[in-house]
């Protein structure tokens, strides 16, 4: 039957209730179907559903519950027996689903529940982690503007640039109103503003360095609170802000670099400190954060290592533009030396011998007009002349030497000679003028004084005769002893030549030789200017005296060439003194080659006036040259040919010629070639004739040259007659010759 | 005085004035030394064959300087030639005109050159207008008798 509005007017009241139960009844039903039928939807359309079975069971309820009133609508009439059963089987059902259902729900309501505390514990986590995200994020934040600012510092290598940048981005990361930073001053006593954020030019404040806040800020390596009113934090007046920021203070390590007065602090360690002091705003209520506190150690930190690199690098710096000022000085100083040894040797090179030719030509035409007829008065003046001339050329000599000395150039000539000798001559030559100042000169030779020495003999009697000659300018009166032995090893090492280590040798000797007066003496501090060149002591007994003040010096490089030492001892003015000198010569063989024992320069005069019959060969390219020599060997007797040309030269050359002279300076013919293969065409020493070399130049590269051929000589042209006589008697008696001129 | 000495005398003055004027030099003496029994005209062949010797390097001096491409080494080379008589025979300056004409030829200047050839050329031939004159003096004296005197 079914329900429809056009109800009958002429029911029974009751039946209006049964009625509006009929419809409810139809309602409920209808939810009851409506309802499981949702919840499928609705769990369909959702993800995430764990409790299907209960939906089924649930849902089984439902239905079961909607079809108990439904089929209650049947029982409103009378109904057959079978409704009734199917009525009973639904309730029974019912019961049985919803009996479950209940049981089923003791289970879920508390699941369900703990769902909710579930969430609400992940939403506490997850705000747990949101903040801890922060903070790892403004960690790493701080990181990165440390890096930054590590950065920032070394990026310069400028102190104050890299002091400036910390405290600005300091300033900046961590937003403070001020950051400053004391300097210690020289003293070390104080501390000093040297830089601030906001102030451009900080006035000089200074505090005290023993204040115990600077100490404790010094002792720890960490960041510090202080207090805002301690005095390195009151920089500027503070106007009428209630609440200043928290103050921190750092210190930051400085490199040694200057002096630093320790004496007032023992306790503390040298190293040096400046005080970086930061701020944070007033009124702010911000605290210092233990991270920001790292920060500010960090960056204090870096800023002592950029700050060292720099003084480093500062230091490098000046060393290297030290050092190149230096060399481009020691460059110009080469140079200009260089220059001055160059002109030196070319005024030389010059000088040498244009100075030579007219005081040769002074002495040889004095001489000869010596031996001319004079008057008395004439003599006298010739003499003067000669004496004067001599001087001259002695000095002249002495400088060239000396610049040949020291130049390196100067060689020792060695030979055997006889030592004796030599000191008997300077005994003679000297005895003269002492005993016109009225001293006495004794000689002593000791008995194991070798006769025959090897060594330089011109240079040796001429470091003695200097020597000798100094103790009687110097001595009014008195003695003068002049004492020459051997020298033994103990000797040898006089405390006062500390830098002269002679070694000992079977082939050499050391001679020593004393030379005391009894005259002025001489200052101990003078003694080193002694052997200065052109230095003289002042006094009035050396201005009448004379000399260049070379005398010594050029003894001293003499000594110095002989491996030796030379000194000079005195106890003061008014006591004397003694002159001491070294020099190392060799032992002379007993060979065939020793010479009379009387044999000295001095016998220049024994020469060989004419060569009758000498066979002598000249090579020269030049006419006149040649007529000239012919006629100045001819002159002396010899028998001269002479030839223009290499090839006349070989033709004629045989073994009859004792001598040939050949010019070197021919142009378009090599003369040095010419004398290597005369060398080969004689092997024997004795059937060769003597090589002598022509020159208009002599220098040392000539010479170098001849001696490199195997020259036996080198006469510098024009030759005068004597000079041509004594170089052949000189050749022939030792078949060598070297003199310049 | 006669004449022979009047003579000497001018010989010793004229010698005396070549040598102050620096035309000669000892070397000169030198020569005079070597004039012997053996040889008695040494001196005057000797300054005969130098001046030979200079006409000819002169003319060849002249002819390497008006190349239009002057080789200065080939000129030095004479003027070496050059140096070297007038030192045998003891002529001072014309040595050191050669010295200077060196000079000019090493730097290779070629004013310098000329202007020094023309030097080498007045003095040359001062030279030997006074030699010249010196040995008709001694012609002169020996002629009559007497005796050069030795030049110091």
């Amino acid at each position: 039957m079914e329900a429809c509005n056009c109800i009958e007017p002429q029911w029974p009241a009751d039946e209006l209730l049964m009625k509006y139960q009929y419809i409810s009844d139809f309602f409920i039903a209808l939810a009851y179907f409506s309802i499981p039928l949702e919840l499928i939807y609705f769990v369909k359309k959702s993800a995430v559903f764990p409790y299907r079975w209960v939906l089924v069971q649930f849902g089984a309820f439902i239905v079961l519950c909607g079809a108990t009133h439904l089929i209650n609508l049947w029982t409103f009439s009378m109904h057959s027996r079978t409704v009734a059963i199917v009525m009973t089987t639904a309730k029974v059902l019912t019961a049985v689903v919803s009996c479950a259902t209940a049981l089923m729900l003791v289970h879920i309501i508390p699941d369900l529940l703990s769902v909710k505390t579930r969430e609400l514990f992940l939403k506490n986590k997850a705000a747990e982690l949101d903040r801890e995200m922060g903070l790892i994020r403004t960690q790493e934040e701080t990181g990165r503007h440390v890096r930054m600012l590590t950065h920032e510092i070394r990026s310069t290598l400028d102190r104050h640039t890299i002091l400036k940048t910390t405290l600005v981005e300091l300033g900046r990361t961590l937003a403070l109103e001020e950051c400053a930073l004391w300097m210690p001053t020289r003293t070390g006593l104080e501390l000093q503003l040297s830089y601030t954020l906001r102030q451009q030019n900080p006035v000089g404040y200074t505090v005290p360095i023993h204040l115990p806040v600077i100490n404790q800020v010094f002792s720890s390596n960490r960041a510090l609170k202080i207090s805002p009113n301690s005095p390195v934090a009151r920089m500027r007046p503070l106007a009428g802000k209630h609440m200043p920021g928290e103050v921190v203070a750092v210190r930051v390590p400085l490199l040694h670099l200057s002096n630093f007065q320790i004496n007032d602090w023992p306790e503390l360690s040298t190293k040096r400190y400046a005080l970086m002091v930061l701020m944070l705003p007033s009124d702010s209520a911000r605290q210092w954060h233990v991270h920001e506190l790292e920060l500010v150690e960090v960056v204090a930190d870096q800023v002592a290592v950029a700050l060292s690199h720099a003084a480093i690098l500062e230091e490098s710096m000046r060393a290297r533009d030290l050092l190149m000022e230096q060399n481009i000085a020691l460059d110009l100083a080469r140079r200009e030396a260089e220059t001055a040894i160059r002109a030196r040797n070319d005024f030389l090179a010059v000088m040498n011998h244009e100075m030579r030719t007219p005081m040769h030509a002074i002495i040889a035409l004095s001489s000869l007009l010596q031996e001319t007829e004079l008057t008395p008065e004439q003599r006298l003046m010739v003499e003067t002349i000669l004496k004067s001339s001599h001087l001259l050329a002695t000095l002249i000599n002495d400088v060239l030497d000396l610049s040949r000395l020291e130049d390196g150039s100067l060689q020792l000539e060695i030979a055997t000679f006889n030592l004796h000798s030599v000191f008997r001559e300077v005994h003679n030559l000297i005895k003269p003028v002492a005993s016109v100042k009225k001293l006495s000169v004794s000689l002593n030779l000791a008995a194991d004084l070798p006769v025959q020495a090897v060594g330089d003999e011109k240079r040796l009697m001429q470091i003695v005769l200097n020597v000798v000659g100094n103790a009687v300018k110097f001595s009014k009166e008195g003695s003068i002893s002049i004492t020459a032995f051997v020298a033994k090893s103990e000797s040898l090492r006089d405390f006062r030549a500390p830098e002269f280590f002679p070694v000992q040798s079977d082939n050499h000797f050391y001679l020593r030789v004393q030379v005391k007066d009894s005259g002025s003496g001489i200052n101990p501090q003078d003694i080193p200017k002694l052997f200065t060149k052109f230095a003289q002591t002042q006094s009035l007994a050396t201005r009448n005296s004379g000399g260049s003040g070379l005398g010594l010096a050029i003894c001293k490089r003499f000594v110095n060439l002989m491996e030796g030492h030379i000194w000079i001892e005195s106890e003061g003015p008014g006591k004397g003194c003694t002159a001491i000198f070294i020099v190392k010569l060799g032992f002379a063989e007993r060979s065939n080659e020793s010479k009379l024992p009387f044999v000295t320069k001095v016998q220049a005069n024994h020469v060989q006036t004419n060569f009758p019959g000498l066979k002598v060969l000249v090579m020269d390219d030049n006419g006149v040259s040649r007529s000239v020599t012919k006629g100045l060997l001819g002159h002396l007797g010899c028998d001269v040919t002479t030839v223009s040309s290499i090839d006349e030269f070989l033709h004629v050359i045989s073994q009859e010629h004792k001598v040939v002279f050949m010019d070197v300076c021919m142009p378009g013919i090599d003369g040095y070639e010419l004398a290597v293969r005369i060398h080969e065409k004689f092997t024997k020493r004795h059937e060769r004739p003597v090589l002598v070399a022509l020159t208009g130049n002599i220098d040392k590269m000539t010479k170098e040259n001849c001696m490199r051929v195997g020259m036996d000589g080198v006469i510098l042209k024009p030759v005068s007659v004597d000079k041509m006589r004594s170089v052949l008697s000189e050749l022939l008696e030792h078949r060598v010759l070297f003199e310049a001129m | 005085m006669d004449a022979v000495t009047q003579w000497q005398k001018q010989w010793f003055d004229y010698t005396q004035s070549l040598r102050r004027e620096g035309f000669l030099d000892d070397q000169f003496a030198q020569l005079k030394k070597l004039q012997d029994e053996s040889s008695p005209d040494f001196v005057v062949e000797v300054v005969s064959l130098f001046f030979q010797d200079s006409e000819k390097l002169l003319n060849n001096m002249g002819r390497a300087l008006e190349q239009n491409v002057v080789n200065f080494k080939q000129v030095d080379a004479y003027v070496h030639q050059f140096k070297g008589s007038s030192a045998w025979i003891g002529a001072l300056r014309l040595k050191n005109v050669c010295i200077n004409f060196r000079n000019s030829c090493e730097a290779q200047n070629l004013e310098g050159c000329l202007r020094c050839l023309q030097q080498v050329q007045q003095e040359s031939s001062a030279l030997k207008s006074k030699l010249e004159y010196l040995f008709r003096l001694e012609q002169q004296i020996v002629a009559a008798g007497g005796s050069i005197p030795i030049m110091e």
